[in-house]
Protein backbone atom coordinates (compact mmCIF):
# COMPACT_ATOMS: atom_id res chain seq x y z
CA UNK A 1 0.00 0.00 0.00
CA UNK A 2 2.45 2.49 1.38
CA UNK A 3 4.77 1.62 -2.55
CA UNK A 4 1.30 1.62 -4.33
CA UNK A 5 1.17 5.75 -2.46
CA UNK A 6 4.86 6.23 -2.93
CA UNK A 7 4.73 5.28 -6.63
CA UNK A 8 1.81 6.91 -7.68
CA UNK A 9 3.65 10.04 -5.91
CA UNK A 10 6.69 9.76 -7.77
CA UNK A 11 4.65 9.04 -11.23
CA UNK A 12 2.94 12.46 -10.38
CA UNK A 13 5.66 14.41 -9.95
CA UNK A 14 7.67 13.25 -12.23
CA UNK A 15 4.66 13.90 -15.16
CA UNK A 16 4.72 17.39 -13.97
CA UNK A 17 8.30 18.17 -14.69
CA UNK A 18 8.37 17.32 -17.90
CA UNK A 19 5.49 19.52 -18.10
CA UNK A 20 6.93 22.64 -16.23
CA UNK A 21 3.96 25.17 -17.14
CA UNK A 22 2.03 22.76 -14.70
CA UNK A 23 4.44 24.01 -12.05
CA UNK A 24 5.09 27.41 -13.42
CA UNK A 25 1.98 28.69 -14.75
CA UNK A 26 -0.28 28.75 -11.48
CA UNK A 27 3.05 30.48 -9.71
CA UNK A 28 3.01 33.27 -12.35
CA UNK A 29 -0.59 33.86 -11.87
CA UNK A 30 -0.09 34.07 -8.10
CA UNK A 31 2.40 36.81 -8.65
CA UNK A 32 -0.01 38.52 -11.65
CA UNK A 33 -3.03 38.57 -9.79
CA UNK A 34 -0.76 40.35 -6.83
CA UNK A 35 0.70 42.60 -8.89
CA UNK A 36 -2.20 44.08 -9.90
CA UNK A 37 -3.88 45.19 -6.86
CA UNK A 38 -1.49 47.89 -6.44
CA UNK A 39 -2.13 49.09 -9.63
CA UNK A 40 -5.48 48.90 -9.18
CA UNK A 41 -6.05 50.70 -5.60
CA UNK A 42 -2.92 52.19 -4.56
CA UNK A 43 0.77 52.05 -4.52
CA UNK A 44 1.13 53.64 -1.12
CA UNK A 45 2.19 51.84 2.23
CA UNK A 46 0.19 51.49 4.68
CA UNK A 47 -2.72 50.43 2.18
CA UNK A 48 -0.84 47.87 1.05
CA UNK A 49 -0.14 46.73 3.90
CA UNK A 50 -3.32 46.84 5.28
CA UNK A 51 -4.99 44.96 3.00
CA UNK A 52 -1.76 42.59 1.41
CA UNK A 53 -2.69 39.65 3.69
CA UNK A 54 -5.78 39.64 2.24
CA UNK A 55 -4.59 39.92 -1.30
CA UNK A 56 -2.01 37.54 -1.03
CA UNK A 57 -3.90 35.23 0.15
CA UNK A 58 -6.84 35.38 -2.07
CA UNK A 59 -4.95 35.31 -4.76
CA UNK A 60 -3.07 31.72 -3.67
CA UNK A 61 -6.81 30.58 -3.33
CA UNK A 62 -7.48 31.78 -6.82
CA UNK A 63 -4.05 29.88 -8.35
CA UNK A 64 -4.49 26.49 -6.12
CA UNK A 65 -8.20 26.47 -8.05
CA UNK A 66 -7.22 27.14 -11.03
CA UNK A 67 -4.64 24.17 -11.00
CA UNK A 68 -7.01 22.10 -9.76
CA UNK A 69 -7.84 21.11 -13.55
CA UNK A 70 -4.32 19.15 -13.54
CA UNK A 71 -5.37 16.54 -10.85
CA UNK A 72 -7.52 14.64 -12.38
CA UNK A 73 -8.33 15.99 -16.07
CA UNK A 74 -5.74 14.05 -18.18
CA UNK A 75 -5.77 11.28 -16.44
CA UNK A 76 -9.34 11.28 -16.58
CA UNK A 77 -9.17 11.42 -20.48
CA UNK A 78 -6.51 8.91 -21.22
CA UNK A 79 -8.29 6.23 -18.80
CA UNK A 80 -5.94 5.78 -15.91
CA UNK A 81 -8.14 7.42 -13.41
CA UNK A 82 -10.52 4.15 -14.34
CA UNK A 83 -7.71 1.54 -13.69
CA UNK A 84 -7.65 2.96 -10.60
CA UNK A 85 -11.04 2.87 -9.50
CA UNK A 86 -10.64 -0.64 -10.47
CA UNK A 87 -6.65 -1.27 -8.58
CA UNK A 88 -6.81 -3.63 -5.14
CA UNK A 89 -5.66 -0.80 -3.50
CA UNK A 90 -7.87 1.79 -1.45
CA UNK A 91 -8.81 4.09 -3.35
CA UNK A 92 -8.73 7.07 -0.95
CA UNK A 93 -5.03 6.18 -0.64
CA UNK A 94 -4.64 6.84 -4.56
CA UNK A 95 -5.99 9.58 -4.01
CA UNK A 96 -3.98 11.19 -1.32
CA UNK A 97 -1.04 10.32 -2.91
CA UNK A 98 -2.10 13.06 -6.12
CA UNK A 99 -3.37 15.39 -4.03
CA UNK A 100 0.34 15.07 -2.17
CA UNK A 101 1.50 15.62 -5.39
CA UNK A 102 -0.85 18.24 -6.85
CA UNK A 103 0.07 20.24 -3.42
CA UNK A 104 3.74 19.80 -3.69
CA UNK A 105 3.25 20.93 -7.50
CA UNK A 106 1.22 23.67 -6.39
CA UNK A 107 1.14 24.59 -3.64
CA UNK A 108 4.51 24.43 -2.28
CA UNK A 109 6.03 26.85 -4.94
CA UNK A 110 3.71 29.57 -3.85
CA UNK A 111 5.23 28.95 -0.30
CA UNK A 112 9.03 29.46 -1.53
CA UNK A 113 7.68 32.88 -3.45
CA UNK A 114 5.63 34.17 -0.86
CA UNK A 115 8.34 35.85 1.14
CA UNK A 116 9.29 38.16 -1.99
CA UNK A 117 5.27 39.11 -2.05
CA UNK A 118 4.92 39.61 1.43
CA UNK A 119 7.83 42.32 0.84
CA UNK A 120 6.39 44.01 -2.15
CA UNK A 121 2.86 44.18 -0.19
CA UNK A 122 5.07 45.83 2.92
CA UNK A 123 4.31 43.20 5.35
CA UNK A 124 6.67 43.35 8.22
CA UNK A 125 9.08 40.17 9.18
CA UNK A 126 6.87 38.58 11.73
CA UNK A 127 3.68 39.14 9.20
CA UNK A 128 6.01 37.05 6.07
CA UNK A 129 6.71 34.16 8.79
CA UNK A 130 3.26 34.55 9.51
CA UNK A 131 2.06 34.05 6.23
CA UNK A 132 4.49 31.33 5.26
CA UNK A 133 2.96 29.29 7.97
CA UNK A 134 -0.06 29.86 7.30
CA UNK A 135 -0.04 29.07 3.39
CA UNK A 136 1.68 25.74 4.93
CA UNK A 137 -1.29 24.69 6.62
CA UNK A 138 -3.64 26.29 4.07
CA UNK A 139 -2.88 25.56 0.91
CA UNK A 140 -3.06 21.47 1.53
CA UNK A 141 -6.60 22.41 3.07
CA UNK A 142 -7.04 24.14 -0.57
CA UNK A 143 -6.08 21.10 -2.82
CA UNK A 144 -7.62 18.08 -0.31
CA UNK A 145 -11.18 20.47 -0.71
CA UNK A 146 -10.53 21.38 -4.11
CA UNK A 147 -9.85 17.47 -5.12
CA UNK A 148 -13.76 17.15 -3.83
CA UNK A 149 -14.86 19.57 -6.30
CA UNK A 150 -12.70 18.41 -9.01
CA UNK A 151 -13.74 14.78 -8.90
CA UNK A 152 -17.70 15.84 -8.91
CA UNK A 153 -16.94 17.85 -12.09
CA UNK A 154 -13.82 16.12 -14.06
CA UNK A 155 -16.56 14.04 -16.41
CA UNK A 156 -18.18 17.46 -17.85
CA UNK A 157 -17.08 18.96 -20.75
CA UNK A 158 -17.00 22.94 -19.20
CA UNK A 159 -16.17 22.36 -15.48
CA UNK A 160 -14.17 25.08 -15.08
CA UNK A 161 -17.10 28.18 -13.73
CA UNK A 162 -19.14 25.50 -11.87
CA UNK A 163 -15.74 24.67 -10.04
CA UNK A 164 -15.07 27.93 -8.93
CA UNK A 165 -18.91 27.81 -7.72
CA UNK A 166 -18.92 24.70 -5.74
CA UNK A 167 -15.36 24.84 -3.60
CA UNK A 168 -15.12 28.49 -3.12
CA UNK A 169 -17.50 29.20 -0.36
CA UNK A 170 -16.19 26.07 1.33
CA UNK A 171 -12.40 27.59 1.37
CA UNK A 172 -14.09 30.72 3.36
CA UNK A 173 -12.96 29.44 6.66
CA UNK A 174 -9.52 29.16 5.35
CA UNK A 175 -9.68 32.50 3.85
CA UNK A 176 -10.40 34.16 7.26
CA UNK A 177 -8.10 32.62 9.59
CA UNK A 178 -5.15 32.78 7.44
CA UNK A 179 -5.35 36.32 6.34
CA UNK A 180 -6.62 36.99 10.11
CA UNK A 181 -3.19 35.29 11.43
CA UNK A 182 -0.99 37.42 8.93
CA UNK A 183 -3.00 40.70 9.45
CA UNK A 184 -2.78 40.06 13.67
CA UNK A 185 1.06 39.35 13.72
CA UNK A 186 1.47 42.67 11.58
CA UNK A 187 -0.47 44.13 14.69
CA UNK A 188 1.65 42.40 17.16
CA UNK A 189 -0.73 40.20 18.49
CA UNK A 190 -1.26 36.60 19.18
CA UNK A 191 -1.99 34.48 16.28
CA UNK A 192 -1.87 31.04 17.81
CA UNK A 193 -5.46 30.77 17.78
CA UNK A 194 -5.57 30.88 14.00
CA UNK A 195 -2.99 28.45 13.63
CA UNK A 196 -4.38 26.01 16.12
CA UNK A 197 -8.13 26.08 13.66
CA UNK A 198 -5.81 26.09 10.42
CA UNK A 199 -3.95 22.60 11.66
CA UNK A 200 -7.37 21.35 13.21
CA UNK A 201 -8.94 21.74 9.85
CA UNK A 202 -6.37 20.29 8.01
CA UNK A 203 -6.12 17.17 9.59
CA UNK A 204 -9.78 16.97 9.90
CA UNK A 205 -9.99 17.67 5.93
CA UNK A 206 -6.80 15.22 5.65
CA UNK A 207 -9.02 12.46 7.13
CA UNK A 208 -12.21 12.41 5.18
CA UNK A 209 -11.45 14.92 1.98
CA UNK A 210 -10.22 11.27 0.38
CA UNK A 211 -12.99 9.18 1.00
CA UNK A 212 -15.58 12.11 -0.30
CA UNK A 213 -13.56 12.26 -3.23
CA UNK A 214 -13.30 8.87 -3.85
CA UNK A 215 -16.87 8.64 -3.80
CA UNK A 216 -17.42 12.13 -6.04
CA UNK A 217 -15.13 9.83 -8.47
CA UNK A 218 -16.49 6.61 -8.27
CA UNK A 219 -19.83 8.67 -9.59
CA UNK A 220 -18.19 10.67 -12.08
CA UNK A 221 -16.91 7.85 -14.04
CA UNK A 222 -20.03 5.54 -13.72
CA UNK B 1 -38.67 -5.58 13.73
CA UNK B 2 -35.67 -3.48 11.50
CA UNK B 3 -37.14 -5.83 8.86
CA UNK B 4 -40.66 -4.85 8.73
CA UNK B 5 -39.61 -1.00 9.06
CA UNK B 6 -37.71 -1.11 5.68
CA UNK B 7 -39.71 -3.05 4.14
CA UNK B 8 -42.31 -0.23 4.82
CA UNK B 9 -40.18 2.34 3.87
CA UNK B 10 -39.39 0.62 0.67
CA UNK B 11 -42.69 0.45 0.00
CA UNK B 12 -43.52 3.75 0.75
CA UNK B 13 -40.81 5.44 -1.68
CA UNK B 14 -42.16 3.25 -4.20
CA UNK B 15 -43.13 5.66 -6.97
CA UNK B 16 -46.61 4.61 -7.08
CA UNK B 17 -47.13 4.23 -3.65
CA UNK B 18 -45.75 7.86 -3.14
CA UNK B 19 -47.66 9.39 -5.97
CA UNK B 20 -50.88 8.26 -4.83
CA UNK B 21 -50.22 9.12 -1.01
CA UNK B 22 -48.91 12.43 -1.77
CA UNK B 23 -51.64 13.33 -3.69
CA UNK B 24 -53.74 12.91 -0.22
CA UNK B 25 -51.46 14.86 1.98
CA UNK B 26 -50.46 17.70 -0.05
CA UNK B 27 -54.26 19.51 0.23
CA UNK B 28 -54.00 19.22 3.82
CA UNK B 29 -50.46 20.84 3.80
CA UNK B 30 -51.56 23.54 1.73
CA UNK B 31 -54.67 24.24 3.19
CA UNK B 32 -52.82 24.20 6.92
CA UNK B 33 -50.60 26.26 5.54
CA UNK B 34 -52.43 29.08 3.74
CA UNK B 35 -54.81 28.83 7.24
CA UNK B 36 -51.77 29.43 9.52
CA UNK B 37 -49.65 31.81 7.55
CA UNK B 38 -53.00 34.01 6.91
CA UNK B 39 -53.25 33.73 10.85
CA UNK B 40 -49.67 34.54 11.52
CA UNK B 41 -49.91 37.03 9.12
CA UNK B 42 -52.90 38.95 10.57
CA UNK B 43 -51.88 38.12 14.17
CA UNK B 44 -47.95 39.67 13.03
CA UNK B 45 -48.68 42.82 11.37
CA UNK B 46 -51.81 44.33 13.30
CA UNK B 47 -52.63 42.30 16.58
CA UNK B 48 -49.00 42.34 17.96
CA UNK B 49 -47.83 45.33 19.92
CA UNK B 50 -45.51 47.91 18.55
CA UNK B 51 -42.04 47.24 19.79
CA UNK B 52 -40.61 50.13 21.59
CA UNK B 53 -36.92 50.38 20.25
CA UNK B 54 -38.14 49.38 16.45
CA UNK B 55 -41.52 50.79 15.68
CA UNK B 56 -43.46 49.10 13.53
CA UNK B 57 -40.20 48.24 11.42
CA UNK B 58 -39.28 45.25 13.47
CA UNK B 59 -42.40 43.25 11.86
CA UNK B 60 -40.84 42.53 9.10
CA UNK B 61 -39.11 39.37 11.58
CA UNK B 62 -42.42 37.45 10.75
CA UNK B 63 -41.24 36.91 7.26
CA UNK B 64 -37.52 37.38 8.25
CA UNK B 65 -36.73 34.93 10.72
CA UNK B 66 -39.34 32.26 9.68
CA UNK B 67 -37.55 31.85 5.52
CA UNK B 68 -34.18 32.29 7.43
CA UNK B 69 -34.93 29.49 9.70
CA UNK B 70 -36.22 27.07 6.09
CA UNK B 71 -33.31 28.11 4.56
CA UNK B 72 -31.26 25.89 7.53
CA UNK B 73 -33.76 23.45 7.62
CA UNK B 74 -34.02 22.42 3.69
CA UNK B 75 -30.48 22.33 3.60
CA UNK B 76 -30.19 19.47 6.61
CA UNK B 77 -33.22 17.79 4.45
CA UNK B 78 -31.33 17.85 1.27
CA UNK B 79 -28.74 16.48 2.85
CA UNK B 80 -30.06 13.56 4.95
CA UNK B 81 -32.47 12.41 1.79
CA UNK B 82 -28.92 12.54 0.16
CA UNK B 83 -27.03 10.45 2.60
CA UNK B 84 -30.33 8.22 2.42
CA UNK B 85 -30.04 7.73 -1.18
CA UNK B 86 -26.51 7.05 -1.23
CA UNK B 87 -26.94 4.38 1.58
CA UNK B 88 -29.85 2.79 0.92
CA UNK B 89 -30.24 3.64 -2.89
CA UNK B 90 -33.90 5.09 -2.29
CA UNK B 91 -34.66 6.69 -5.42
CA UNK B 92 -36.98 8.89 -3.84
CA UNK B 93 -34.86 10.28 -1.50
CA UNK B 94 -32.89 11.75 -4.70
CA UNK B 95 -36.46 13.28 -5.90
CA UNK B 96 -37.23 14.92 -2.59
CA UNK B 97 -33.77 16.65 -2.58
CA UNK B 98 -33.09 17.50 -5.94
CA UNK B 99 -37.36 19.52 -5.26
CA UNK B 100 -35.90 20.72 -2.19
CA UNK B 101 -33.09 23.15 -4.10
CA UNK B 102 -34.71 25.67 -5.47
CA UNK B 103 -36.92 26.02 -2.65
CA UNK B 104 -34.44 26.51 -0.24
CA UNK B 105 -32.22 28.75 -2.55
CA UNK B 106 -35.63 30.81 -2.61
CA UNK B 107 -35.86 30.97 1.28
CA UNK B 108 -32.79 32.23 2.11
CA UNK B 109 -32.64 34.81 -1.00
CA UNK B 110 -36.48 36.10 1.04
CA UNK B 111 -34.12 36.19 4.11
CA UNK B 112 -31.48 37.62 2.70
CA UNK B 113 -34.04 40.63 1.05
CA UNK B 114 -35.81 40.69 4.00
CA UNK B 115 -32.73 41.17 6.36
CA UNK B 116 -31.72 44.02 3.99
CA UNK B 117 -34.60 45.62 3.97
CA UNK B 118 -34.78 45.94 7.94
CA UNK B 119 -31.23 46.19 7.80
CA UNK B 120 -32.00 49.68 6.12
CA UNK B 121 -34.10 51.83 8.64
CA UNK B 122 -32.48 50.07 11.46
CA UNK B 123 -28.69 50.18 11.19
CA UNK B 124 -29.17 52.61 8.21
CA UNK B 125 -27.55 50.65 5.06
CA UNK B 126 -28.80 47.75 2.89
CA UNK B 127 -26.30 45.40 3.94
CA UNK B 128 -23.61 45.02 6.85
CA UNK B 129 -21.33 42.58 6.86
CA UNK B 130 -22.84 41.01 9.58
CA UNK B 131 -21.92 37.52 10.59
CA UNK B 132 -25.74 35.40 10.16
CA UNK B 133 -25.83 37.83 6.90
CA UNK B 134 -22.73 36.90 5.83
CA UNK B 135 -23.29 33.01 6.65
CA UNK B 136 -26.64 33.46 5.07
CA UNK B 137 -25.38 34.78 1.89
CA UNK B 138 -22.67 31.93 1.67
CA UNK B 139 -25.35 29.47 2.23
CA UNK B 140 -27.35 31.26 -1.03
CA UNK B 141 -23.79 30.35 -2.94
CA UNK B 142 -23.74 26.40 -1.50
CA UNK B 143 -27.88 26.25 -2.75
CA UNK B 144 -26.51 27.79 -6.31
CA UNK B 145 -23.61 25.42 -6.68
CA UNK B 146 -25.55 22.59 -5.99
CA UNK B 147 -28.42 23.68 -8.38
CA UNK B 148 -25.51 24.37 -10.75
CA UNK B 149 -24.12 20.64 -10.15
CA UNK B 150 -27.25 19.29 -10.48
CA UNK B 151 -27.83 21.01 -14.03
CA UNK B 152 -24.33 20.44 -15.81
CA UNK B 153 -24.74 16.60 -15.14
CA UNK B 154 -26.90 15.01 -18.18
CA UNK B 155 -27.68 11.68 -16.61
CA UNK B 156 -30.46 12.18 -13.79
CA UNK B 157 -28.90 9.59 -11.60
CA UNK B 158 -25.61 10.78 -11.60
CA UNK B 159 -26.29 13.85 -11.27
CA UNK B 160 -28.12 13.44 -7.99
CA UNK B 161 -25.33 11.08 -6.30
CA UNK B 162 -23.01 13.97 -7.34
CA UNK B 163 -25.80 16.38 -5.80
CA UNK B 164 -25.81 14.11 -2.89
CA UNK B 165 -22.09 14.36 -1.83
CA UNK B 166 -21.92 17.94 -2.69
CA UNK B 167 -25.01 18.27 -0.17
CA UNK B 168 -23.40 16.37 2.38
CA UNK B 169 -19.67 18.01 2.00
CA UNK B 170 -21.89 21.00 2.52
CA UNK B 171 -23.55 19.98 5.39
CA UNK B 172 -20.01 19.20 7.15
CA UNK B 173 -18.86 22.55 6.32
CA UNK B 174 -21.60 25.09 7.13
CA UNK B 175 -21.12 25.05 10.96
CA UNK B 176 -17.57 25.61 10.16
CA UNK B 177 -18.12 28.09 8.25
CA UNK B 178 -20.83 29.57 10.10
CA UNK B 179 -18.43 30.17 13.35
CA UNK B 180 -15.19 31.00 11.67
CA UNK B 181 -17.51 34.11 9.92
CA UNK B 182 -18.69 34.67 13.21
CA UNK B 183 -15.50 34.62 14.88
CA UNK B 184 -14.39 37.10 11.69
CA UNK B 185 -16.99 39.47 12.34
CA UNK B 186 -16.20 39.91 16.14
CA UNK B 187 -13.22 40.59 15.20
CA UNK B 188 -13.73 43.18 13.12
CA UNK B 189 -16.65 45.04 14.00
CA UNK B 190 -18.58 44.10 17.26
CA UNK B 191 -21.00 46.84 17.08
CA UNK B 192 -23.25 44.95 14.66
CA UNK B 193 -23.21 42.04 16.32
CA UNK B 194 -24.31 43.27 19.79
CA UNK B 195 -27.15 45.23 17.88
CA UNK B 196 -28.51 41.86 16.66
CA UNK B 197 -29.11 40.41 20.13
CA UNK B 198 -32.27 40.31 20.76
CA UNK B 199 -33.81 40.95 23.89
CA UNK B 200 -35.65 37.72 24.59
CA UNK B 201 -39.21 37.85 22.81
CA UNK B 202 -42.67 38.68 23.84
CA UNK B 203 -45.22 36.13 23.90
CA UNK B 204 -47.67 38.43 21.92
CA UNK B 205 -44.73 38.50 19.71
CA UNK B 206 -43.57 34.84 19.92
CA UNK B 207 -46.72 33.12 18.47
CA UNK B 208 -47.88 35.00 15.28
CA UNK B 209 -43.52 34.28 14.95
CA UNK B 210 -44.50 30.02 15.55
CA UNK B 211 -47.24 30.44 13.56
CA UNK B 212 -45.58 31.88 10.28
CA UNK B 213 -42.78 29.21 10.97
CA UNK B 214 -44.98 26.25 11.12
CA UNK B 215 -46.94 27.72 7.65
CA UNK B 216 -43.75 28.11 5.97
CA UNK B 217 -42.62 24.61 7.26
CA UNK B 218 -46.21 23.18 5.61
CA UNK B 219 -46.23 25.28 2.36
CA UNK B 220 -42.75 23.98 1.74
CA UNK B 221 -44.02 20.75 2.44
CA UNK B 222 -46.99 21.09 0.01
CA UNK B 223 -44.69 22.79 -2.55
CA UNK B 224 -41.87 19.65 -2.31
CA UNK B 225 -44.43 17.13 -2.35
CA UNK B 226 -46.05 18.98 -5.50
CA UNK B 227 -42.26 19.21 -6.94
CA UNK B 228 -41.84 15.47 -6.35
CA UNK B 229 -44.84 14.48 -7.97
CA UNK B 230 -43.90 15.89 -11.25
CA UNK B 231 -40.55 14.19 -11.34
CA UNK B 232 -41.57 11.20 -10.37
CA UNK B 233 -44.13 11.19 -13.31
CA UNK B 234 -41.03 12.46 -15.45
CA UNK B 235 -39.33 9.65 -14.15
CA UNK B 236 -41.81 7.04 -14.31
CA UNK B 237 -43.50 8.22 -17.84
CA UNK B 238 -42.95 4.52 -19.33
CA UNK B 239 -44.69 2.55 -16.76
CA UNK B 240 -47.77 1.33 -16.63
CA UNK B 241 -49.72 3.20 -13.86
CA UNK B 242 -48.28 7.05 -15.22
CA UNK B 243 -49.50 6.02 -18.55
CA UNK B 244 -53.17 5.20 -16.63
CA UNK B 245 -53.14 8.51 -14.38
CA UNK B 246 -52.10 10.52 -17.48
CA UNK B 247 -54.99 8.44 -19.32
Amino acid sequence: MYNAFFNLLKRDLRLAFRHKSEILNPLFFFVIVVTLFPLGISPEKQVLAEIGPGIIWVAALLASMLSLDSLFRSDFEDGTLELMLLSEYPLPILILAKIVAHWLITGFPIIIFSPLLGTVMFLSNEAIETLMITLLLGTPILSLIGAIGMALVVALKRGGMLLSLLVLPLYIPVLIFSSNAVGSSMAGLSISGQLYFLAAFLIFCLTLAPIATSAALRVSLE
Amino acid sequence: MMKAIMKFIYQFASPKHFYRLSGKIIPWFAWLAAILLIAGSIDGLFIAPVDYQQGDSYRIIFIHVPAAWMSMFIYMVMAISGAIALIWKIKLADVIASSSAPIGAAFTFLALVTGSIWGKPMWGAWWVWDARLTSELILLFLYLGYMALESAIEDPRAAARACAILAIVGVINIPIIHYSVEWWNTLHQGATVTKLDKPSIHISMLIPLLLMALGFKLYYGAVVLMRARNKVLVTEQNNRWVKEIIG
